[in-house]
């Protein structure tokens, strides 16, 4: 199928940006790396009357290390982040979840702002935001405000961006050195959305586990955070007994539901098959009882 | 810029012999670099396009249609529904005479009043472009009445199950019954008994370039072409002469390029008629290119079968009657003009194909439904015949402690023992069972991977190894398709040309769509002309100017058209020889040719070459002897008639590993030992048996079309449909072992299929053997996560 007729404007400023967010309202959407508003124009699903490219915004684009903070500019795209030594040292989650990210071309246009503004609930980089407790920063021209990744997503492909303002970064807090990071999923084909997938960070010390925080993808509206297998776990050793409880606890923490070739009841499943092999993963040799 | 980076093309066979060569395909530079020509990128004076509204029910009733608002929508040249299209194209019917009582209801280029499944054309709109035509179709209002639609096939003939076609009286197509008549009384003996249900999930085939016709009418001389992208160019300048009342001459299809075909594109499809019915109505080129949604809902689906099967055995193993019940849902018409009933037959006729077994009975049932049409697919039965086939052998051998090799070495049909009949009434040329079996073994080095298995499963690590032995129909004679009515040339032609410079053209009515059928007739032409490859040149495509043909399907291009390229450059260098003799004054039995020159048979010394011939031939006839007429240009035609099919036969094996925990497979490793008679390419062929194993693959593990219980598709898109790719296939090794025909002197059988053929079985054993450990079975392809966790009841 053939796009409809939209106009196309790009602009270098998040004020212009923003401009045209206001005069035309719901008729005009934001263009960063297209690779999901460009399939539904495609498709009809989606009919704007004006496409705002962004990707001439500087601002929005680059790694960088400030404050104690590891920055990532909305128009960051994902082989950004995959090719990042400086990612790969200060937040290696995000080094880890990548290579699960679709497909070398979609990596190479989609950006990380654009992901996390979709806000798909299977996708990596919202699950990641969570599990890093990262901060968006948000602007509407003018002021700027600051929203945790935990109130950012309110449900299916919503969040708490205004109609008139910008993701500009996402800020995560540089982690210690006990914090460790895991990222798996599960997907039929590499590249595709994840049927289930985990991010989990937490701090280690001997052995044990502390201030996990553990989230899941493709189980629920949003990323889920699993309150209840963080609590089962948190001061514990990762012994079957144990892991055990967590996954117990994961009927509380997650609500997936039916797709087209998975049950709730296989991904419920599934969840704790992948938050055992996280937290295994999570500790190192000699550490697992 | 690309003649900046020149690095030539190494054909490895730069001297002869070409035939038995890994020769690299001189057309695959030209389309690596974007220089094909696809249909869509053929662009016509005051061309228009034409989009199809198509219905969102399985089964509805067209009420009332508006479509004041279109027309009056920028570019919007015409709109126009099924019943102003029925007075430029007949109506058809998709049946063949010896299909005995099959039945069909007419179909027309575009549904009057009422479509019969979800993405059937109700109305077309031509504009300027496609996406004029796109946002006029969105303000076209239709009212439907949704009536009852039949989805699931086992019901399809249940007394309460409405009737598609009520002048068909029932929603049966087509019911077989083969019996060879003591399958009870073997039953009733047998020592063994096993007994299993196998289900085929509904998949398509998903070419690279979707289907795509431009229709080119010109009223003047009422002579029509139609650019196409088509396996048999041949066979739809016929139907399109028939259908629309054109002198079959006046009617010209050229398909250049073709991305992919894989059997959707051997089809004549409502859209195809519809959109050159429309050119002929419009007076002007109208071009349709399917979408890729649209293709999922239109282009024909396959193997939705279900098949119960049972298999009787002596204690020592010894396989004595196969009965199989197979039910298959074709859609609401069957396919024109080959039929929906194919596939069914094909599994009836080659379910137990291997095998020794004296005693066979096969029932078969064909149930319209209100889906999407299904019809020839690559491998067309096998896959299913195969799975059954082999499937149930492997319950068997672990019903009764035998190792499946073992099991299979004991009933094959012995190499010695040809020609044959198979227990279904097949004619066996010649097979190599025995041989492909001791091959794989040594290939896999079966006992190591036996062990490694075996050491693995101690740890927790679930590999399998599965095992399938096939066999392929291939160089079909007429049995196909002309004894039951159809217009489907089951011989071809192939006429070779030298030039003046001494290069040949050969024209065959085989064509290429991707797997190198021109490489291997240009290697046959040099070889049996004796010039190098560089200095022929293949035309196909084109029935302006191809010899009438068959084109490409049932595995026949290299066979049949093969050996009409090979029977034709024989007699061109017979001639040749004949004119450097006239020219020489020699004796033409002392004459020898290679490499594009004659020679002193006795010395090889060189004595002219073909360009001098052809400068002699062409521009100074005077200057030989009185009486000569050289002749530089031959036909040849060749039919297949010894037999009805010229069968192979071929062996796979799979090695996968299940993780038992999340009911994922991997796929570590596949091998095919092949038998195809002459290898004309080992390259190709082996990429060809590679690509072919994959899309079993897809079938087995990832594709299917998945319909709703009112027969709505519910993925149909490249997101939510799967189709295998890279990164989940595992390494493919392929040998070979060559029996040639004696049907042909080329001795070539068909290898485009025999892949797609066995891989489902092998993978499904592979997977079966992997889940023994826990006494579970799968046999409900496509072999899903969810599938295998739910048979280990860990949900």
């Amino acid at each position: 199928m053939k796009a409809p007729r939209f106009a196309y404007t790009r602009v270098t400023t998040v004020a212009d940006a923003v401009s045209l967010l206001r005069q035309h309202g719901d008729d005009a959407r934001l263009l960063a790396g297209g690779q999901t508003l460009l399939a539904t124009l495609n498709m009809r699903l989606s009919e704007p009357v004006v496409l705002v490219d962004i990707t001439g915004i500087e601002a929005l684009h680059g790694v960088a290390v400030q404050d104690g903070f590891l920055r990532i500019g909305a128009l960051t795209r994902h082989v950004d982040i995959e090719r990042s030594e400086l990612v790969a040292q200060r937040l290696p989650l995000l080094t880890q979840a990548v290579p699960f990210l679709a497909h070398a071309a979609i990596r190479n246009r989609g950006t990380f702002g654009g992901s996390v503004a979709f806000a798909d609930p299977a996708a990596e980089w919202p699950a990641c935001a969570l599990a890093a407790d990262g901060e968006l920063i948000l602007s509407n021209g003018t002021n700027e405000r600051r929203v945790m990744a935990g109130d950012f997503f309110i449900d299916l492909y919503q969040t708490d961006l205004h109609p008139d303002e910008l993701i500009i970064a996402v800020e995560f807090p540089l982690p210690g050195r006990q914090r460790r990071f895991a990222f798996t999923e599960l997907a039929r084909r590499h590249g595709d959305y994840a049927i289930v997938g985990i991010a989990v960070a937490g701090d280690i010390s001997g052995g044990v586990m502390g201030d996990l925080r553990i989230v899941f993808l493709g189980v629920g509206n949003t990323p889920m955070r699993a309150l209840g297998a963080e609590t089962a776990l948190n001061g514990k050793r990762g012994d079957p007994a144990v892991l055990a409880a967590a996954i117990a606890s994961l009927s509380e923490d997650i609500a997936p539901s039916d797709d087209l070739y998975t049950s709730a009841a296989a991904k419920s499943h599934l969840a704790g098959v992948l938050l055992q092999r996280a937290v295994k993963s999570l500790l190192h040799e000699g550490e697992t009882p | 810029m690309n003649d900046l980076v020149a690095p030539p093309v190494v054909a490895e066979a730069a001297a002869p012999p070409h035939i038995g060569r890994r020769v690299v395909r001189p057309n695959a530079r030209r389309l690596t670099e974007g220089r094909g020509t696809y249909v869509d990128d053929v662009e016509l004076p005051r061309m228009a396009h034409v989009v199809y509204l198509r219905s969102p029910h399985a089964h509805a009733r067209v009420v009332s249609v508006d479509v004041t608002a279109a027309h009056a929508m920028p570019g919007v040249i015409a709109i126009v529904d099924g019943a102003r299209l029925a007075q430029v194209c007949a109506p058809f019917v998709g049946t063949l005479s010896h299909m005995v009582g099959m039945r069909s209801a007419p179909q027309y280029a575009i549904a009057i009043d009422r479509a019969c499944w979800q993405g059937e054309a109700v109305l077309a709109i031509v504009a300027d472009t496609r996406a004029l035509a796109e946002d006029a179709v969105e303000t076209i209002v239709v009212e439907w009445e949704p009536l009852p639609a039949v989805a699931d096939m086992e019901t399809a003939l249940a007394p309460q199950t409405p009737v598609i076609h009520a002048e068909l009286g029932s929603n049966l197509c087509y019911h077989r019954e083969l019996d060879t008549g003591g399958v009870d009384a073997a039953f009733a003996g047998a020592d063994v008994v096993v007994e299993e249900t196998y289900v085929f999930g509904r998949h398509t085939g998903v070419t690279m370039e979707p289907r795509s016709v431009l229709a080119d009418f010109n009223p003047a001389e009422r002579r029509l072409t139609v650019h196409h992208s088509h396996q048999a160019p041949h066979m739809m300048a016929d139907l399109y002469a028939r259908q629309l009342g054109l002198p079959e001459a006046d009617v010209r299809v050229i398909c250049r390029d073709v991305g992919g075909s894989f059997g959707i594109k051997v089809h004549a499809y409502a859209d195809d008629f519809a959109t050159v019915a429309l050119a002929v109505l419009l007076k002007r080129p109208v071009k349709f290119v399917a979408d890729r949604l649209e293709s999922f809902v239109t282009d024909i689906h396959a193997r939705e079968h279900r098949v119960k099967a049972r298999l009787a055995l002596t204690r020592e193993g010894r396989m004595l009657a196969f009965d199989i019940d197979d039910l298959t849902g074709i859609g609401p018409y069957s396919m024109f003009p080959r039929t929906s009933v194919v596939e069914g037959n094909q599994v009836v006729n080659i379910t137990g194909g291997p095998y020794n077994h004296p005693e066979y009975r096969a029932k078969l049932d064909v149930v319209f439904q209100n889906k999407v049409q299904t019809s020839q697919y690559r491998g067309v039965g096998h896959p299913v015949a195969c799975a059954v086939t082999e499937g149930i052998v492997d319950l068997a051998a672990v019903r009764m402690g035998i190792d499946p090799l073992e099991l299979r070495r004991r009933n094959v049909m012995e190499d010695d023992s040809y020609p044959r009949k198979g227990a279904s009434g097949i004619v066996l040329e010649k097979l190599s069972h025995q041989q492909c079996l001791a091959k794989l073994e040594t290939m896999i080095d079966y006992p190591a991977l036996r062990q490694e298995q075996a050491e693995l499963r101690k740890k927790g690590i679930y590999r399998g190894i599965g095992i399938a032995v096939l066999i392929e129909l291939t160089n079909p004679g007429a049995a196909f398709y002309g004894v039951g009515g159809a217009r489907i040339a089951a011989q071809e032609g192939a006429t070779v040309r030298l030039d003046p410079t001494g290069v040949v053209h050969c024209a065959v009515g085989v064509g290429e769509q991707g797997q190198g059928t021109e490489t291997i007739f240009a290697q046959i032409a040099a070889d049996e002309v004796g010039l190098p490859l560089a200095a022929v040149r293949i035309i196909t495509g084109d029935t302006a100017v191809t010899p009438y043909g068959g084109g490409t399907w049932a595995s026949r291009g290299a066979g049949i058209g093969g050996e009409a390229v090979l029977q034709a450059s024989r007699q061109l260098r017979t001639n040749i020889l004949a004119l450097a003799a006239a020219h020489l004054k020699r004796d033409a039995g002392e004459l020898d040719v290679a490499d594009g020159k004659v020679r002193d048979r006795a010395t090889q010394a060189t004595l002219v070459d073909f360009a001098e011939l052809g400068r002699i031939a062409y521009f100074r006839p005077d200057l030989l002897p009185q009486g000569f007429q050289s002749e530089l240009v031959v036909t040849r035609h060749y039919s297949q008639r010894t037999y009805p099919f010229v069968f192979t036969n071929g062996v796979q094996a799979s090695y996968v590993e299940v993780d038992i925990e999340t009911g994922f497979v991997k796929l570590l490793k596949h091998w095919a030992v092949e038998d195809c008679g002459r290898v004309i390419n080992p390259l190709l062929l082996d990429e060809q048996i590679r690509g072919a194993i994959v899309q079993g693959i897809g079938g087995a593990l990832f594709e299917e079309c998945l319909y709703d219980g009112s027969g709505l598709l519910r993925n149909g898109s490249m997101a939510d449909y799967l189709v295998p790719m890279a990164s989940e296939m595992p390494d493919i090794e392929v040998a070979h072992v060559e029996t040639p025909t004696r049907t042909s002197e080329l001795g070539a059988k068909g290898a485009g299929e025999a892949g797609t053929a066995g891989a489902p079985a092998a993978v499904m054993n592979a997977i079966n053997d992997a889940l023994a450990p826990f006494d579970v079975r799968v046999t409900a392809q496509p072999f899903t996560p969810e599938k295998i966790l739910r048979a280990l009841n860990k949900i």
